[in-house]
């Protein structure tokens, strides 16, 4: 019993849990997932289809956050994937090529890989505080997507790249199983080869991980160009679902909501020991949280409330002052107890 | 080291008897940064002046730059407290949209400006509060703490109202409407009450023992608990300093612009922070001036101003500040490692 409730996913999953019960109550319909043409839909699929862009942030969020970093630019790499994607879409002469569909991707994946060079290279080799190198892409990357959409917001209309977004496969929404993909492929590379356990050993001491040869640089690099290419894929698939390039409103404070989603899933921000599994359920307790909420009928706009709650609570009970503060309560709830328990038995005696 | 003592070498007399330059840098090491911003806006200023129209540097222009920015200039003096004990504070741009909008909202329902301004200024400083009491006594990162402050400040807004609100109190409007003239040069009340907390901040960083437990703080925080200093409340008073600066721009922006919004100040946070980095404060905490954060906003002024003359889009604005946020860090970069390899 102990060993489930000291296991650091117990926390997370008990929020998620108890976020699914409440929707339950509140509304029947909730778990209610109905087939359609063999597609799924209920609001547990659209959560789930929902989530893939800050499901795939996140991911990248939490590897960088592993080497003790921090990615502000996702945001921005989003926007500017999806700028250059749907300019090269809206610039071809027939938007529904699957060919020129496919060349847009490959573009727009390969300028947020290079975005995601540039931050690796800024912390790895300069040597700059990371938020401080992201921050740089960050104002800068909306600057650029919007010089690259001419300042519009560039609309297009093909079928191919809405599929992103809106399709289905094999009964599922293809956003989602993108994200599992992500997911499935994440674990492999971190948890079936050594790479993990190299950058949990530098997060969690960069200079003495160094002195034991690993090649630090190299892995903290590759945790930066990881998350800027996720960033972008982030960014196709929200430019997909609303079949547009806002370079403006595309992923605005979804960096925020992705830190927050690795340290709901128990990843601390000061690098070291990772749990992807913990920050898939960080993301889906953040987009069920948004989905109960709108459902009570709270304006979008007054959400952020919300999340502030629930930060501080998250990170009071995370803090170790609660916890001592806590084990000493019971502690001496327990000394009390025993001490009772001796007077019962000299009583007795 | 063994190179530049070679290669100083053939100018002996000049080692040995340092001109007043090469003093004065030696012993303001820390300062180059800050000059190199004062630099940086002059020549921008000259540049201005010799390539776009010759009527850039005109009393009036100036003048409407510190009235321009006069906001952004009291949330730069209270990120600097933060930056200095070496944290962070995103949610000034929110909680300055918050108490804003409550303002806006106060004054319309007749409340006077003697009871709504300091309420202003007790909402910015009560958020503030919480995000150095989270960060202090919870041990949370100073990032997530005044993320979580973004969030509540943002969210705050949009409760008490969802759009814009006029204000007719003719207090708060005095604010921004008097021009107190001098020749061709003017100033309103809010640029001075901008003016006026750089010189406090600048007093009390330099000249008192809390500012001095600031740098100390920063400089090392475990040296500074050793040596007998109130780190903690120092800290959360540091937070408490730039929530109280928030909700004074708060009231500065709306006295500004006439009407609260709550939808102001998204990414000012960020604009706040170049600022303050442009001006030569590291963000690692213990080494910056209140002054430098100053210069930073004017050089960021000067630059938004000199995009909307070419009338050049706004992107580049963007891309601007974000090409010199990384040339000045670069630079700051540079010098931490020199001193650091002096040492």
């Amino acid at each position: 019993m102990t060993a489930i409730y000291k296991h650091r996913l117990f926390w997370p999953l008990v929020s998620l849990l108890t976020l699914i019960v409440i929707n339950f109550i509140a509304r029947p319909q909730f778990l209610k997932i109905t087939v359609r043409d063999g597609e799924l839909y209920g609001p547990l699929i659209s959560i789930l289809r929902e989530s893939a862009p800050l499901m795939l942030v996140a991911l990248g969020m939490t590897i960088v956050i592993a080497t003790r970093g921090i990615d502000l630019s996702v945001g921005a790499i989003m926007a500017v994937s999806g700028a250059v994607a749907l300019t090269i879409i809206d610039g071809a002469s027939d938007p529904s090529n699957m060919g020129t569909v496919t060349i847009a991707i490959v573009v727009a994946i390969l300028v947020s890989l290079v975005l995601g060079v540039w931050n690796g290279f800024l912390v790895s080799v300069v040597g700059i505080q990371p938020i401080i190198a992201t921050l740089v892409l960050m104002l800068a990357g909306r600057g650029v997507a919007l010089l690259i959409t001419g300042g519009f917001i560039t609309t297009v209309n093909s079928d191919p790249f809405s599929f992103i977004a809106s399709g289905y496969v094999i009964g599922l929404p293809f956003a989602f199983l993108i994200g599992v993909v992500a997911i499935v492929v994440l674990s492999i590379v971190e948890r079936r080869t050594a790479l993990g356990v190299l950058t949990e050993a530098v997060g969690i001491n960069p200079e003495a991980s160094r002195l034991a040869g690993v090649r630090s640089r190299g892995i903290i690099w590759g945790a930066y160009i990881m998350s800027g290419t996720l960033a972008g894929v982030a960014g196709l698939i929200y430019a997909s679902n609303i079949k547009a390039a806002d370079a403006n409103a595309a992923g605005v404070f979804i960096e925020l909501y992705a830190i927050l989603a690795v340290v709901l899933g128990g990843t601390s921000l000061n690098g070291g020991k990772f749990s992807i599994a913990g920050t898939v359920i960080g993301v889906l307790i953040i987009q069920t949280l948004d989905s109960t909420i709108l459902f009570l009928g709270v304006k979008s706009a007054q959400s952020p409330v919300f999340f502030a709650v629930v930060v501080v609570v998250v990170v009071i009970v995370q803090s170790a002052r609660l916890r001592d503060g806590l084990a000493a309560m019971s502690g001496r709830l327990r000394a009390r107890r025993e001490s009772a328990q001796d007077r019962d038995k000299v009583e007795v005696a | 080291m063994a190179a530049t003592t070679m290669a100083r070498a053939p100018r002996g007399t000049a080692e040995r008897k340092p001109s007043a330059v090469q003093t004065f840098l030696s012993r303001h090491g820390g300062m180059m940064p800050t000059f190199a911003a004062a630099l940086i806006l002059v020549l921008l200023f000259i540049g201005a002046e010799a390539f776009l129209r010759g009527d850039f540097i005109t009393p009036r222009n100036i003048s409407a730059l510190l009235l321009d920015n006069a906001y952004l200039l009291v949330l730069a003096v209270g990120m600097t407290f933060v930056i200095l004990t070496g944290g962070i504070d995103l949610s000034v741009g929110s909680v300055m949209a918050f108490t804003g909008i409550l303002g806006a909202k106060m004054l319309g329902a007749g409340v006077p400006a003697l009871v709504a301004v300091p309420v202003m200024l007790l909402g910015g400083a009560a958020i503030g509060l919480m995000i150095g009491i989270l960060v202090q006594y919870f041990g949370v990162q100073p990032f997530i703490a005044s993320l979580a402050g973004l969030f509540l400040g943002r969210g705050l807004a949009y409760i008490v109202s969802l759009s814009s609100i006029k204000v007719e109190n003719d207090a708060v409007l005095w604010l921004q409407s008097t021009r107190i003239k001098l020749g061709d040069w003017y100033l309103t009340p809010t640029g001075i009450i901008a003016l006026a907390t750089v010189a406090i901040a600048a007093f009390v960083l330099h000249l008192t023992r809390f500012g001095r437990t600031i740098y100390a703080i920063g400089g090392n925080e475990q040296s500074a608990r050793l040596m007998g200093l109130k780190v903690g409340r120092t800290k959360i008073a540091a937070y408490v300093i730039s929530g109280s600066c928030a909700g004074l721009a708060g009231l500065i922006l709306t006295a500004y612009s006439g009407a609260g919004y709550p939808r102001n100040g998204i990414g000012t946070e960020l604009d706040a922070i170049s600022a303050v980095v442009i001006g030569g404060t590291l963000l690692t905490g213990g080494r910056g001036y209140v002054v430098g954060s100053m210069i930073g906003v004017f050089v960021y002024g000067t630059i938004k101003t000199i995009i909307n003359y070419m009338g050049a889009e706004q992107s580049w604005m963007q891309i601007i500040v974000g090409a010199l946020l990384l040339l000045f860090i670069v630079v700051q970069r540079a010098i931490v490692a020199r001193s650091e390899g002096r040492r």
